[in-house]
């Protein structure tokens, strides 16, 4: 899949899970660059990632993440 | 709100939290706001977020309290300050099969596991009873999943060895303790993912990454059935189903295949599956769900389809049948209004989406997203759980008579030219008494879902009911009328309070009396009894409040006509009221009130 791509539907999935229609994500992006990405929303967002393309995470993957640029990387190898 | 009507999107759910909350204050901001404290044997976060949704949805404002990961036996066996200040009104203990410590091996032997089993379960009756006795609340605790792996196979379920066994037992142990306990309701997950499907609730990731005891799709189903069980012991179930009869109650159309071309009973496959949902609903009337008709149809055809003989609803079953061709929503609108409930309490059930759509456009009445086969028609109402029982009443099987009685007074006024003449007719027999501890459940029912003709909306749980009926500075009446039609069961209460530093006055704190009694009298023979009282315990004023709702403008000058003198009026609506009790005439004069011959 186009990293493009991924990165437009993955925009709207942080959108709705912080409720924040300013949040651009970018390969840098942290959960230090947003306010409300707390452990407890890590669990919701990688859910809702989940769910938008239709993939699962490992359990090694998740918590191992280190910005949105890996989390990209695996959506495109995996994700649909 | 439709978004979170049964089938919901869990995943949509869980994504648009924020914003579905956003739009559900705004749209419907709750009538009630309640403290609910949840102790979690594991991660309990979302459970909180989605339930947060799910009351809302039914009008209820929460306020949460959430114990420190798997720390709900330590928070309730140890007072822990922060609990104790927040004072819940309701405590979830949210706990599984993993909190139970079934480490059993197949060289214990039968006793040993016995006393483990003991032993656990004495772990959960001490923070119950601890519970109970610090905050003397509501306390719902959901049994145990069945783990998702057997190492004994099939034989775990009979062997005691087996974790399937030994959860299955403890399960039973726990239904024992609800029987015997009143404000211990169970929240059965174990039938909930034994629905859902163990194997996609246990997913094993969602307990080793976060410690969720099911996966992150289930959350909101858990959330869902939660809610029902918390909004039904706060007496905000719906009252009754408005249902369509062709291609509804049975296949095919009565009008234009008339009674003998219609698909009901055991001759077809479809007529097996209406003959079902047929019996199902008449099952509700047993737990006081009113049943009535809203369909478009000729009043002749529809009761002729009702009288199939291979159906088993019958006219008599309903309160109240609507078969005409208005549309739908008005329809509804009018059942309401005769019976005296509000559109809101009502579930509409029809096959016809142009019809769901134009009632939920229209009305606030719930609907329901029937499936497109008459198969799946029981689950479409079953899962929504809108009528979620936490305790039957006598009253609740009676429910239907009731109602039918009073179609029958209806009737018998039309023939009485004055109206006095006609209510002694009804030889009316009232019994005003202090609470007695069998009507308890009864005065807390009726006390939660009076709306309209109800002065200060004051809701009590059983446990706050309880205590008020221990309070020595509590006058307390229940009403209860009977009539030559019937026993209409309880139908007013009034609590007045005497005040500490003034024992001359009293405040009515609580008045409310069910609709179906209006214009009777009772609330004169209420005030009658409760100014009796009052004298005989040295009273000789009384102050009544109005506080005014959204539906509760019937009873807005109710102090007036009773003969209290304004004292004052806010910009709100809300209003104080005085009567002095010197020269009281007693107001009512149609009934006898505790007659001595009973």
């Amino acid at each position: 899949m186009d990293k493009q791509e991924i990165y437009t539907r993955l925009n709207e999935v942080f959108q709705d899970v912080f409720d924040d229609e300013s949040i651009r994500v970018n390969d840098k992006t942290t959960a230090d660059d947003i306010d409300d990405w707390d452990s407890l929303e890590h669990i919701n967002l990688i859910g809702a990632v989940e769910s938008e393309f239709k993939m699962r995470f490992k359990m090694g993957e998740v918590s191992g993440m280190k910005n949105v640029g890996e989390m990209v990387d695996i959506i495109a190898a995996r994700g649909k | 709100m439709q978004t979170l009507a049964y089938p919901f999107d869990g995943a949509y759910l869980m994504k648009k939290r924020k914003a579905i909350k956003k739009q559900l204050l705004l749209e419907n901001p709750p009538a009630v706001t309640k403290k609910i404290a949840v102790l979690g044997g594991s991660t309990t976060n979302d459970i909180v977020n989605m339930l947060e949704l799910f009351l809302l949805d039914n009008g209820i404002g929460a306020e949460f309290w959430q114990s420190e990961y798997a720390r709900y036996w330590q928070d309730a066996m140890f007072g822990n300050e922060e609990l104790k200040a927040f004072a819940p009104d309701i405590i979830y203990i949210h706990t599984t099969y993993r909190n139970l410590g079934a480490n059993l091996s197949v060289k214990m032997s039968a006793q040993e596991i016995n006393n483990l089993l003991e032993e656990r379960f004495a772990h959960f009756t001490a923070m119950w009873e601890k519970l109970a006795q610090d905050f003397g609340c509501t306390i719902i605790q959901n049994n145990f999943e069945l783990p998702n792996y057997r190492l004994l196979g099939n034989l775990e379920a009979s062997d005691v060895h087996g974790t399937v066994n030994f959860v299955t037992r403890m399960n039973l142990k726990f239904y024992e303790y609800a029987q015997t306990h009143k404000n211990f309701l169970i929240q059965d997950i174990n039938w909930l993912s034994a629905s859902y499907g163990l194997e996609q609730w246990a997913e094993p990731q969602a307990w080793y990454l976060y410690k969720y005891a099911m996966a992150l799709p289930a959350v909101p189903v858990l959330a869902q059935n939660l809610a029902n069980i918390i909004k039904s012991a706060l007496g905000r179930n719906k009252k009754a189903l408005a249902l369509d009869l062709d291609n509804t109650l049975w296949g095919g159309v009565v009008g234009d295949d008339g009674p003998e071309g219609l698909e009901i009973g055991e001759e077809t496959a479809s007529g097996e599956a209406y003959l079902a949902f047929q019996n199902y609903l008449k099952s509700y009337k047993d737990i006081g769900v009113l049943l009535t008709v809203c369909s478009k149809n000729e009043e002749e055809n529809a009761l002729a389809g009702l009288n199939h003989p291979a159906g088993v609803l019958r006219p008599a079953d309903f309160v109240n049948i609507k078969a005409n061709w208005d549309s739908k929503d008005r329809n509804i609108e009018q059942i309401a209004a005769e019976l005296e409930i509000l559109p809101e309490s009502i579930v509409f059930v029809d096959d016809n989406p142009a019809e769901r759509e134009i009632v939920r456009s229209q009305i606030p009445a719930a609907v329901v997203e029937l499936a497109p086969a008459p198969e799946d028609y029981i689950q479409s109402i079953d899962r929504c759980g809108y009528f979620e029982v936490t305790s039957l009443s006598a009253d609740d099987l009676s429910r239907t008579q009731m109602y039918l009685q009073n179609a029958q007074r209806k009737q018998a006024s039309r023939s009485f030219e004055n109206y006095k003449d006609y209510l002694l007719s009804l030889d009316m027999r009232a019994e005003i008494r202090d609470f007695e501890p069998v009507y308890l459940s009864r005065i807390t029912q009726l006390t939660n879902k009076s709306n309209q003709f109800n002065l200060t909306t004051k809701r009590y749980t059983q446990a706050e009911m309880e205590s008020c009926a221990q309070d020595s500075r509590a006058i307390r009446l229940y009403g209860k009328l009977t009539d030559k039609f019937g026993d209409n069961g309880i139908v007013s209460v009034v609590i007045a309070q005497i005040r500490a530093d003034e024992p001359r006055t009293a405040e009515i704190v609580l008045w409310l009396m069910s609709c179906r009694v209006l214009k009777r009298e009772m609330e004169y023979a209420m005030l009658d009894t409760l100014v009796a009282q009052a004298q005989a315990r040295g009273v000789t004023e009384l102050y009544g409040y109005y506080y005014k709702t959204k539906k509760n403008a019937m009873v807005s000058r109710l102090y007036a006509d009773f003969g209290f003198e304004l004292v004052s009026e806010a910009e709100n609506g809300d209003s104080i009221w005085r009567l002095s009790l010197e020269n009281y005439q007693k107001q009512c004069t149609v009934m006898q009130i505790n007659p001595k011959t009973e």
